[in-house]
């Protein structure tokens, strides 16, 4: 295997699904993923463990029950889960290790890294491989990201990921990001890449981190994630067979699992329309898609005004909170 | 009658704390203790005509005269060491640490409760700033489950919560729930990186009756809003208190929410870091409630 694949439409598709899995979709999409030789499956709430809360939206299914059914159901697939500091706590992924889960995946904001590092300690003492996310990456300079994920490393983090939260990173970009990365880490982790489709560029940005030296990608399955959603995992694999990238993906099967399984989970298809390619033109964090829509809508409000006004605050992952003062804001106090 | 007061620790913190004790007229600053002999804080105390020093705590117990206070700003180790020491001493510690050695306090909420305690604490920046707004609601109807997302600029975080950010969650969650009223109690914590650094935000959700009295609710939380601000100048109601009924969005729950901004008094921090302001505003208030009796 050249590259090693994560689906996480169990986890960043919850955004899209607002938070309303339940058993029988973890179970109906992780046994057709693994069935189609996805290596890893993330489930978690959007915003990670403890991300059940008025200010992401409360889960319809514990998650730790969506994390042992995946568990159970995955034969070859292992399973990952997110937590941010500040919103889930150490015990959680206590809690997730003893439900079987066997990745962690910890993110922070990219300026932020050195929160992290007692939750990636925790996670080696217990034996889970780690996954560091260094999210909203287009928002500081390739040398800036290096540092941090140095930090992150020697953390003991084994993979840090550039994360392209907004969707707002163009190609090249992607490629200094991840070169920058695999300079500073060498031997130490593995880099990756998480792509969103704000501005249609998942698979193109992919295939370029791959260029650079990153060993794992993250993907959706149909997409299912945050603002446009991510890079299809189905499309990928194609690309890679077609260019001689080994994911271990069976592209055939994996059609079928995303057409014929997790498509119908979808309250909606992630589309490429007006507010997501404003959430990848100006740089905000794609989950904030679902909760604009609906403060627009409580306080009769422009969506897209509150994605732009979001940018100009320079909001980061986890202010969902704000885009409600921003309605407030703009409906005039 | 004016209390007497150390310092213990010369840091951002233990700095701007002395300034504000320097404007009190019940709590006198004498000393300051740190650990770096080039700290700015120690020079800016002597400057000031505090007795300073480097030698720790056995320093400060070894002086004639002992004070009638000491203000922990170390780390929650330390003060954890120190703690039986001042007791031993007859000096009462306002701990300004995650240590939570003795009782919560925040002071419009329950200060009254511990006035005779040997040590009190003062819970997280996130805890001060928010558990009022629990408890202004909690007071009015029943508060089921009470969250709060602070959100602080990326420089006012220090090395301290950066490598503790889970027991700021744990503690503040804690506080939210014994000191705020709310039965169960989530806490959030954001940092943020943005030029110029942003000032401190708070959002309080409360889960309430779908029958709560909102009138009832919202004069309580402005009155709150209005007595912490009587001690923390910059504490500001950014919107009117936002009523929601239950829905899909919010978990089936009736809810109400605040949102708060925290400006800083600047003394020695900028005005931007609201979340250690509060703090040293907090146990100014504290230290001086103890200075009455």
């Amino acid at each position: 295997m050249d590259v090693r694949v994560t689906d996480t439409s169990l986890r960043d598709g919850s955004h899209a699904k607002r938070h309303q899995f339940t058993v029988d979709d973890v179970r109906n999409i992780v046994g057709a993923l693994d069935d189609a030789g996805v290596p890893v499956i993330e489930v978690t709430h959007g915003d990670g463990l403890g991300g059940s809360s008025f200010t992401y939206g409360f889960s319809h299914t514990p998650e730790q029950e969506l994390i042992k059914t995946a568990v159970a159901t995955a034969s070859r697939a292992r399973i990952a889960f997110l937590m941010l500091p500040g919103v889930g706590v150490k015990d959680d992924i206590l809690v997730s290790a003893d439900n079987g889960a066997q990745i962690c995946r910890i993110a922070t904001h990219c300026t932020e890294a050195d929160i992290s590092v007692q939750h990636f300690g925790l996670a080696r003492e217990r034996g889970l491989e780690t996954v560091g996310f260094l999210m909203m990456a287009h928002s500081q300079p390739p040398e800036k990201l290096a540092q941090q994920a140095r930090i992150m490393a020697d953390a003991g983090c084994q993979c840090v990921y550039v994360v392209d939260s907004a969707g707002a990173l163009i190609m090249d970009q992607v490629g200094d990001r991840v070169s920058a990365l695999v300079a500073e880490l060498g031997e130490d982790a593995q880099v990756g890449f998480h792509g969103h489709e704000n501005l249609g560029l998942g698979v193109a940005n992919s295939i370029i981190a791959v260029r650079a030296g990153a060993r794992q990608i993250d993907g959706s399955a149909r997409r299912f994630g945050a603002g446009a959603g991510n890079t299809p995992v189905e499309a990928f694999v194609g690309v890679c067979d077609k260019l001689g990238i080994d994911t271990g993906i069976d592209f055939f099967k994996m059609l079928d699992a995303a057409e014929d399984v997790v498509a119908p989970v979808m309250d909606q298809e992630c589309q490429l329309d007006r507010m997501a390619l404003l959430m990848g033109y100006a740089g905000v964090y794609s989950s904030f898609l679902r909760h604009a829509y609906r403060q627009a809508e409580r306080y009769g409000v422009s969506g897209p005004e509150i994605l732009v006004r979001a940018g100009q605050r320079r909001l980061v992952g986890g202010q969902e909170d704000q885009l409600i003062d921003i309605a407030l804001e703009l409906r005039g106090r | 009658m004016t209390a007497t007061a150390a310092i213990v620790g010369s840091g951002n913190i233990g700095t701007d704390l002395m300034y504000k004790l320097l404007r009190s007229d019940l709590v006198d600053p004498q000393w300051m203790v740190g650990i770096d002999p080039a700290s700015e804080g120690l020079a800016q105390a002597r400057e000031h005509g505090l007795r300073t020093s480097v030698d720790g705590v056995d320093w400060l117990l070894a002086q004639d005269e002992l004070p009638d206070l000491v203000f922990e700003a170390t780390s929650a180790a330390v003060h954890r060491a120190n703690a039986p020491r001042y007791e031993a001493a007859g000096i009462k510690a306002i701990d300004l640490t995650p240590a939570a050695v003795g009782p919560y306090v925040v002071p419009p909420v329950n200060l009254g409760e511990h006035l005779t305690a040997p040590n009190v604490n003062l819970i997280t920046c996130g805890g001060q700033a928010t558990i009022p707004i629990v408890k202004a609601v909690s007071r009015a109807v029943p508060v089921s489950y009470a969250e709060i997302v602070a959100t602080v600029s990326s420089r006012s975080a220090g090395p301290g919560t950066r490598a503790n950010i889970d027991e700021f969650t744990r503690t503040t969650s804690h506080g939210i729930e014994v000191i705020g009223g709310a039965a169960r109690g989530k806490a959030i914590i954001v940092l943020n990186p943005a030029e110029p650094p942003m000032v401190m935000r708070d959002t309080i959700f409360c889960a309430i009756p779908e029958d709560a009295d909102t009138e009832l609710v919202a004069v309580s939380i402005r009155d709150m809003v209005n007595e912490v601000a009587g001690y923390v100048p910059g504490y500001r109601l950014l919107d009117e208190p936002q009523f929601d009924p239950p829905s899909a969005a919010t978990g089936g729950m009736a809810r109400v929410c605040v949102f708060i901004e925290v400006e800083g008094a600047g003394d020695f921090l900028p005005s931007y870091s609201g979340n250690l302001d509060i703090m040293t505003a907090a146990a100014t208030r504290v230290g001086e409630q103890l200075a009455k009796g």
